[in-house]
């Protein structure tokens, strides 16, 4: 018996040293220039959409490309992929980091060997990088919902916003936005009555949305920035038969509001493009490695077919905006639900 | 006829938590009725009744762990890891009949508690501790299976979709498969051996074990319930929201345990009742369709759930207490 215990205990040990090494990749040759992006987790969707962004940039200029993540989502993973890059001398790394400070240590020694270090789409802090590829321009994503909605619901009757938690950054950001979006004189007859709070979970997103059928029976639109969110809006307007009565929009991923897209519960939708969040900060990663800009605010730079972009300042640091999200409707959704 | 009288007494104490919490449940309703008129509608009462039907399925096995002096953390992970499987196999065979895919979900539910079952009966570790070990290894196996992407929407089918969402006679499938669960569990707790030899396990295992049960097996089959409604559950949370990924139901355990603390199980093992963990549910369910419904801050919605929760539980405490007292009183005279 105790040796079957032992004898197992070995393979799992064996299997794990497996499974982690599995997020590894070959050396690449030197030479060529080589970029080097890192992601949080390997077998993500969205994840190797970003990849491949990054990966079609940096190949339309004709340099060399690692894409790397560990196996699971996890700081220690990254360092242990930053350390083997250092080694492996690339010219930069670009982070979708697991922790905003803990990778601070290794990055700094990185950029010590002379390897430009920049963040996307989830940031490091200012002291780890030189810029940060910002994937959702707060205003524009906040703005852009209220105009959706306006169109929708012809300018005119109750709207109600269905969020994440009361306290999720970046829903906050957009919704202070979309407040201010209402502030302006052609939405004079439209009224925010609500500001729900799903907190992500089904069962909580549902009854809140119940919640907001009942108590607001005039109710003409609702805007739910998130995905979780705006699946459960869409699954209670089917099931109540409110098509028509009540619209929505907001932020999901097209896999999720695919099948309310489709049959015109949701009308459209928005969300970036993690092909471009990547692409964007493949251009980006080159411009520091030519010198043509160093991560300061004001510099400005060609993105390829995103064309020209600005350095904009960050709190202590810099950042690049994507610009404003991607919209999804019944034309392109049945292209873009496989994809994440 | 003083005898009598005390006997009354006794009747009436027992059955006094119950009655306390129908009271507490009338008073709240009342109250939000006043303030919100669309609470006690047709419309709200079956999405009510429709949102807590998972919860109280789940109640059912875990007032059967309780009373055996266990707990089961796993139960959300099993409903994601039996919910995920059930999903993907949705997918990629959409041909396949949605009841027999809801079996599957079932096996695969009660295979994991029935593990439950042996680690704690035959390996001996401590409940809190095997069904956590067992919560992180379903977790994980839920993201292995589904290598970390969501079931979507669009990739289920309508017939499975309608396991959850559909209606018989006019009343929703989940609600029907709810009252089910409760008539079922109502007959085998109170009028099987087996059942009753739950109980006995539970509020005394020495005793029990001397007079001949087998309390490991019965450890085994009350966990192995427990994964077979967690399956049950998964497979419906999946169709019901259309969504499976593995995250899923992610701290619904803790719901579920609070709703048996609600309706009277007690943790200590030995106690419990299919009325109380209705009533329990009922309560859970009924807070978190009100709360929305009259505007409370989303800071104070947790708040006042964990209060209701905290009074509940000291209302247990005093009500045991009290009786403990009149029993030793009694045995004194």
């Amino acid at each position: 018996m105790k040796k079957i215990i032992t004898m197992t205990m070995v393979l799992l040990v064996l299997a794990t040293g497996f499974l982690s090494a599995s997020g590894q990749q070959p050396a690449a040759d030197e030479g060529k220039k080589k970029f080097a992006i890192v992601f949080k987790n390997t077998g993500n969707p969205y994840g190797e959409k970003e990849m491949a962004g990054y990966k079609i940039a940096i190949e339309e200029m004709g340099y060399e490309v690692i894409l790397k993540a560990p196996a699971q989502p996890t700081v220690d993973g990254q360092i242990a992929i930053i350390e083997e890059l250092i080694a492996q001398r690339v010219d930069a790394i670009a982070m979708v980091a697991n922790d905003v400070d803990a990778l601070n240590m290794a990055l700094a020694k990185a950029m010590k060997q002379g390897i430009k270090v920049l963040s996307l789409d989830s940031a490091v802090s200012a002291a780890g990088r030189l810029v940060h590829i910002n994937q959702a321009d707060p205003e524009l994503i906040g703005r852009v919902q209220i105009q959706a909605i306006k169109e929708m619901i012809n300018g005119e009757g109750q709207i109600a916003v269905l969020s994440a938690t009361s306290q999720a950054t970046n829903q906050n950001a957009w919704i202070e936005w979309m407040i201010e979006e209402l502030k302006e004189p052609e939405y004079s007859k439209m009224e925010l009555v609500k500001v729900a709070y799903g907190d992500d979970l089904r069962d909580k997103s549902v009854s809140e949305m119940e919640a907001l059928l009942k108590n607001y029976p005039n109710l003409k639109g609702v805007i739910a920035p998130t995905t979780v969110g705006i699946a459960a809006a869409g699954l209670v307007i089917e099931e109540k038969g409110l098509k028509g009565q009540v619209h929505l929009t907001g932020l999901g991923l097209p896999s999720e509001m695919a099948s309310y897209i489709e049959s015109g519960i949701c009308e459209w939708m928005y969300l970036w493009n993690p092909i471009d969040v990547g692409y964007l900060a493949g251009y980006a990663a080159m411009a520091l490695v030519d010198g043509s800009i160093t991560g300061a605010v004001g510099e400005t730079f060609e993105a390829g077919r995103l064309g020209k972009k600005e350095i904009i300042a960050d709190g202590n640091g810099t950042q690049i905006m994507l610009g404003a999200p991607f919209k999804f409707e019944a034309s392109n959704i049945a292209e873009w639900k496989t994809v994440y | 006829m003083e005898k009598l009288l005390k006997k009354k007494n006794n009747i009436q104490l027992d059955q006094f938590r119950e009655l306390g919490l129908l009271l507490f449940i009338i008073i709240i309703s009342i109250m939000v009725q006043i303030r919100n008129p669309s609470f006690l509608t047709g419309e709200n009462i079956n999405d009510l009744l429709k949102n807590t039907a998972i919860l109280s399925i789940l109640s059912v096995g875990m007032m059967l762990v309780l009373v055996t002096r266990g707990i089961d953390l796993s139960i959300a992970a099993n409903m994601a890891f039996s919910g995920m499987l059930a999903s993907i196999i949705v997918r990629d065979f959409p041909q396949i009949h949605p009841v027999l895919i809801m079996l599957i979900g079932i096996s695969a539910g009660t295979l994991s508690g029935f593990i439950n079952g042996l680690l704690i009966s035959k390996g001996k570790i401590l409940p809190i501790i095997a069904t956590l070990g067992m919560m992180y290894v379903l977790r994980g196996s839920t993201f292995l299976i589904s290598k970390g992407q969501w079931v979507s929407a669009y990739q289920f089918t309508d017939g499975f979709k309608k396991m959850a969402t559909g209606t018989n006679w006019g009343i929703n499938n989940l609600i029907l498969i709810a009252v089910a669960v409760y008539a079922l569990a109502y007959y085998f707790i109170n009028h099987t051996r087996t059942g009753r030899r739950i109980y006995a396990t539970g509020s005394n295992p020495d005793s029990a074990k001397i007079s001949g049960i087998n309390t490991d097996r019965m450890v085994i089959l009350v966990y192995s319930i427990m994964g077979m409604l967690s399956g049950l559950t998964g497979v419906l949370w999946m169709a019901r929201f259309a969504s499976a990924q593995s995250d899923s139901a992610m701290g619904y355990e803790m719901n579920v345990i609070a709703a048996c603390v609600l309706g009277g199980v007690s943790m200590s093992g030995g106690s419990g009742k299919v009325g109380g963990i209705l009533l329990g549910s009922l309560l859970f369910g009924i807070l978190n369709n009100t709360l929305p419904l009259i505007n409370v801050s989303p800071f104070w919605q947790n708040a006042i759930q964990g209060a209701v929760i905290l009074l509940a539980v000291i209302a247990n405490v005093l009500a045991k207490r009290g009786m403990t007292k009149r029993n030793l009183n009694r045995r004194d005279r």
